[in-house]
């Protein structure tokens, strides 16, 4: 079972502050973890690797900072890292990043699984792996609680939902976007932390995965922040008072002046 | 790397389950699991059985860490180091084979039997009996409060072989879970560190092979001595660590609480008890670190070192968490703050791997020998 783990370098939360001009975020140091979501696609990587065996091999996009989540990956029980990295793939939306990563996932040979965490904490859009799972072709299901069963070249799936869980079957090779209680991830281990530190991370570049020029950063980003700016506030409000029915009539009063 | 790897274990898996641990007197099987799948049983694991080969700095500084979290936790890690110590230092090179790897990889855990009900502070008081039989040995006795029991798979058992010698008659063996005539007590309600399991082990006509004995027959107690030479600093360490999480949690209140309009840190009667425990907390810090530096370097007598950062640590752990009460005040006095199950656990540290009275025994008797007159 060869899978393929996405994981995003995000700043950490914890640690948040908006450049006041510009209502970005503000990256000058900040600290960067690996996006949490991920840490459970990882996980449940190695654990699927340590029962049925195989290759866990850990991609991420970014800059060459990025390579840090990588070798916390490999400390984690990942074998191997593999950077995306080349300065064209800046200012890269879903679209453009879904395409980068289908290509880089292409060049990496056959896989039987992709893994991603539901979404990422800083842009919170869920897109990228839906999105990388179209690119590449294949059925995919977000969202998984639960892997009931995986052999014969097909898997049985839990998706989360409001109200309860769906059962998906799906074949491989296929791509999950898992949520956090699918499992409880391990502290590196003093082995782990070894093998990282020695660890060689490969380095692709958008000549390595033969991207076309107009398909990423962005150029290739249908996607483009025009401004970011805090909504002012609302007008008025009004506190009604009284029983229930009366606050209720009130009410009732007020939106049928909207009529 | 070992105190960021012991931190991550403290931080996600001890501390979010502490009180519950406490609350119901819970053995943590799973995040002991956790603490073997992050390699922290090899630490003190010579490389050729599967460990990191690290001595006792190295575990101090993962004890540190985990008591950070709880005491009680760490105490079942230190536990586990503490049962296997022997077989460490006199068990053969057959024996080390048979246990090392596995303790190093966290797939069994040990204890240590020594404590019996009239054999506490005079270890010498050890009835629990151990005679060949063809070749086999056959142990009668009871250990009372061992750590980890039931809940191990490895015993050191220390048992007299030759009454008619003393202290010179006392052997070792390994008894292992499952072992014939081999069962397990009462499981104490304790004070403090109540996530760690203390339980009687009994030993009715239980037959072990003849290989289980760990050295040679009558060095029990020469073995006895050097494992806790090297272990109570582990102990000293459990007391940095909690001090210093009384003191986090002391500190971070005192900012936040507000009394008269200022916050409490701003009175100099809270300054001051916060400025002494965190100086005693760096004094104790910097002996332990030191003893077991020394004590690493394998000198000749290591037992003054290894009692005086015992003592030192463990009594200073006392005063800061009856502090850190001290300072959060009633709510310091309240489960739903984490610093009154700190002061509890400190209670024990004084008590267990010899009472801070035997300590001072020790350095006692080991200035009474270094000054020749």
């Amino acid at each position: 079972m060869n899978i393929i783990v996405c994981i995003k370098q995000v700043p950490d939360t914890k640690d948040v502050r908006l450049d006041p001009k510009t209502n970005t975020m503000a990256r000058e140091g900040v600290s960067s973890i690996m996006n949490p979501f991920d840490r459970h696609a990882l996980e449940e990587a190695v654990r699927i690797k340590e029962e049925a065996g195989g290759t866990v091999t850990a991609i991420s996009m970014g800059p060459p900072q990025a390579e840090a989540v990588l070798r916390e990956a490999i400390s984690c029980g990942a074998d191997d890292g593999v950077l995306i990295s080349d300065r064209a793939f800046a200012g890269a939306d879903t679209w453009a990043t879904s395409y980068t990563l289908a290509r880089a996932v292409s060049s990496l040979g056959n896989f039987d699984l992709v893994l991603c965490g539901k979404q990422a904490i800083d842009g919170d859009t869920a897109q990228v792996g839906p999105g990388l799972a179209c690119q590449l072709d294949r059925p995919y299901v977000t969202c998984v609680q639960k892997i009931r069963s995986l052999a014969d070249g097909e898997m049985i799936v839990e998706r989360m939902m409001d109200d309860g869980y769906d059962v998906v079957r799906l074949p491989l090779p296929a791509l999950l976007t898992v949520v956090k209680n699918i499992n409880e991830p391990r502290v590196p281990s003093l082995r782990g932390k070894m093998k990282a530190k020695k660890a060689e991370i490969k380095v692709l570049t958008a000549a390595d995965i033969g991207a076309e020029k107009q398909c990423i950063g962005l150029a290739g980003s249908p996607t483009q922040v025009v401004s970011v700016f805090t909504p002012p506030p609302r007008g008025n409000r009004t506190v009604f008072t009284g029983t229930v029915e009366e606050q209720i009539g009130q009410l009732v009063e007020r939106l049928k002046a909207y009529l | 790397m070992i105190v960021d790897t012991a931190r991550e274990i403290a931080d996600e898996k001890i501390v979010p389950r502490r009180a519950e641990l406490d609350e119901k007197n819970e053995f943590p099987t799973d995040i002991l699991q956790d603490m073997a799948r992050a390699d922290l049983f090899g630490i003190f694991v010579p490389e050729q059985y599967g460990g990191f080969g690290g001595g006792c700095f190295e575990i101090v500084l993962a004890l540190e860490q985990l008591a950070r979290g709880c005491v009680g936790v760490a105490t079942s890690y230190a536990a586990s180091a503490l049962g296997i110590f022997p077989v460490l230092i006199a068990g053969s090179e057959q024996m080390k084979e048979k246990y090392l790897p596995d303790i190093a990889a966290g797939r069994k855990w040990a204890a240590f039997g020594l404590t019996e009900a009239n054999a506490g502070s005079d270890a010498s008081g050890v009835q629990t009996t151990a005679v060949l039989d063809g070749d086999e040995w056959v142990l009668n006795g009871t250990k009372q409060w061992i750590t980890n029991g039931g809940e191990s798979q490895i015993y050191s058992i220390i048992a007299i072989t030759d009454p008619s010698k003393g202290a010179r008659g006392a052997s070792i063996f390994i008894v292992e879970d499952g072992d014939p005539g081999f069962s397990y007590g009462k499981k104490e309600n304790k004070m403090g560190i109540r996530a760690s399991a203390t339980r009687e082990l009994i030993m009715n006509d239980c037959r072990i092979p003849g290989d289980r004995l760990v050295g040679r027959q009558g060095t029990g107690f020469i073995t006895v001595m050097k494992t806790l030479d090297v272990s109570r600093p582990g102990i000293a360490s459990l007391g940095v660590g909690l001090a210093q999480a009384a003191l986090d949690e002391a500190v971070t209140y005192a900012k936040q609480r507000i009394q008269f309009g200022k916050p409490i840190i701003s009175f100099q009667a809270v300054q001051h008890m916060l400025a002494d425990m965190a100086i005693q907390l760096e004094a104790a810090r910097a002996l332990v670190y030191a003893a077991s530096r020394h004590i690493d370097n394998n000198p000749r007598n290591m037992s003054k070192a290894s009692s005086m950062c015992k003592v030192f640590a463990t009594d200073m752990a006392m005063k800061v968490t009856t502090d850190a009460v001290q300072v959060l005040g009633g709510y310091g006095y309240m489960k739903e703050y984490p610093v009154e199950k700190m002061m509890r656990d400190a209670k024990i540290l004084q008590i267990y791997e010899g009472t801070n009275q035997i300590q001072r025994n020790v350095v006692g008797q080991e200035l009474n020998r270094e000054y020749t007159i």
